[in-house]
């Protein structure tokens, strides 16, 4: 079968580009398919990390092009480093970091062991569920900026309806000591069912011979569940955490839309104040050093997260 | 424990990559602690070291 269509292809083959490749080699022929996928990778990521990385290491400024351009050292680094609105940005990513994963992943995980007992109308469910997750993050802020209005925003009046506070007594969005919670629960809402995902598949993936073997040993649904389906659905779970964790660290649109980083800085992410310092302050020099550094961070993280990868792809 | 500090010694990936991971962890820990600036200044520092080290040692023989 693979000589016919050899045979074929070496047929199809126009004579004179047949006539030129004679006598080239397997390897040459594999580098000349590979050669413009690498060429790309070198000027869309590999080129402008080494130009951030020069950048960096200057004091150079977009709106003053033709200011001289001098080498600072790591001066960048020394100033972001000990910064103390740098720092604070960085803990209110934190707090935005763990909170939605802590979130995320009970709750996303709650729900897969619910989706994955079997009763009428489990696809329907699965799919509602998914759904926010399938909608555009700027679409997302937007409609619960109005959701959290205090006048008219429905979340207002549900809490309203469960505590008995007035609607209009509190803003979720204007408030220093609410708004970095509105953040998290709007991403909690969109991207639980990511989690909920990763954890079925996890779930599904063991094997019901196990549950067998189980209930014959009368080992209670609670003994199963720590002895059997937690500790074989633990690998994916830390996927979960992996890959909520590098996507939130990254985190702009949806806190842009809903709160611009305010009231305040109080939920100025990393990814905002960079934006701001690279394209409102035109720090050009400072802010590489800053993208540098959570390029490093995301990188170190991104390795631990192929580790485990690995690890989940060896059982 | 043994086993760990002999596979460091004879350079061996596992225990060299768990160095590398705590690394890390350490580094992006001390980045978004809220407890002593001088921690988050070293942070950077840290994650650097870590990271270079896992490529590094991604490469030592299992």
């Amino acid at each position: 079968m693979h000589d016919d269509l050899a045979q074929r292809v070496a047929a199809a083959t126009p004579p004179a580009l047949a006539r030129r490749l004679r006598g080239v080699s397997d390897r040459t022929i594999a580098w000349l398919f590979v050669t413009p996928t690498i060429l790309l990778l070198l000027a869309v990521n590999i080129f402008p990390l080494n130009w951030t990385i020069r950048l960096s290491l200057t004091n150079f400024r977009t709106n003053r092009p033709n200011n001289p351009v001098e080498f600072v050292g790591i001066e960048n680094y020394r100033k972001i480093l000990t910064n103390p609105d740098t720092w604070a940005s960085l803990q209110a990513t934190a707090h935005f970091l763990i909170w939605t994963i802590v979130l995320q992943v009970l709750i996303g995980f709650a729900l897969a062991y619910l989706i994955n007992k079997k009763f009428r109308g489990n696809d329907l469910w699965t799919t509602l569920i998914v759904l926010p997750m399938m909608l555009s993050p700027a679409v997302v802020g937007n409609f619960w900026t109005f959701l959290y209005q205090p006048q008219i925003g429905l979340f207002n009046y549900f809490v309203a309806f469960l505590t008995g506070a007035d609607p209009a007594s509190f803003s979720m969005i204007g408030e220093v000591s609410l708004a970095p919670w509105a953040i998290i629960i709007v991403d909690t809402w969109m991207w639980t069912p990511f989690v909920m995902l990763i954890c079925l598949a996890g779930l599904r993936s063991i094997p019901p011979s196990i549950y067998e073997a189980a209930e014959c040993d009368r080992a209670s649904k609670w003994r199963q569940f720590w002895t059997i389906t937690l500790p074989m659905a633990l690998p994916f779970l830390m996927l979960a955490v992996l890959f909520r964790g590098i996507e939130n660290f990254k985190m702009f649109d949806l806190v842009v839309q809903l709160t611009g980083g305010g009231p305040g800085a109080t939920t100025q992410l990393t990814s905002i104040d960079l934006k701001r310092e690279a394209f409102e302050k035109w720090r050009t020099g400072f802010a590489s050093a800053y993208a540098v550094i959570l390029f490093v961070t995301v990188f170190g993280l991104a390795s631990i997260y192929v580790k485990a990868l690995n690890k989940v792809k060896d059982r | 424990m043994s086993n760990f500090i002999r596979g460091l010694m004879r350079l061996r990936r596992g225990p060299w990559e768990m160095v590398a991971t705590i690394l890390i962890a350490a580094g992006v820990v001390m980045l978004m602690q809220p407890l002593a600036l001088v921690l988050f200044t070293y942070s950077f520092l840290v994650t650097l070291v870590g990271t270079v080290l896992f490529i590094i040692v991604s490469h030592f023989p299992e």
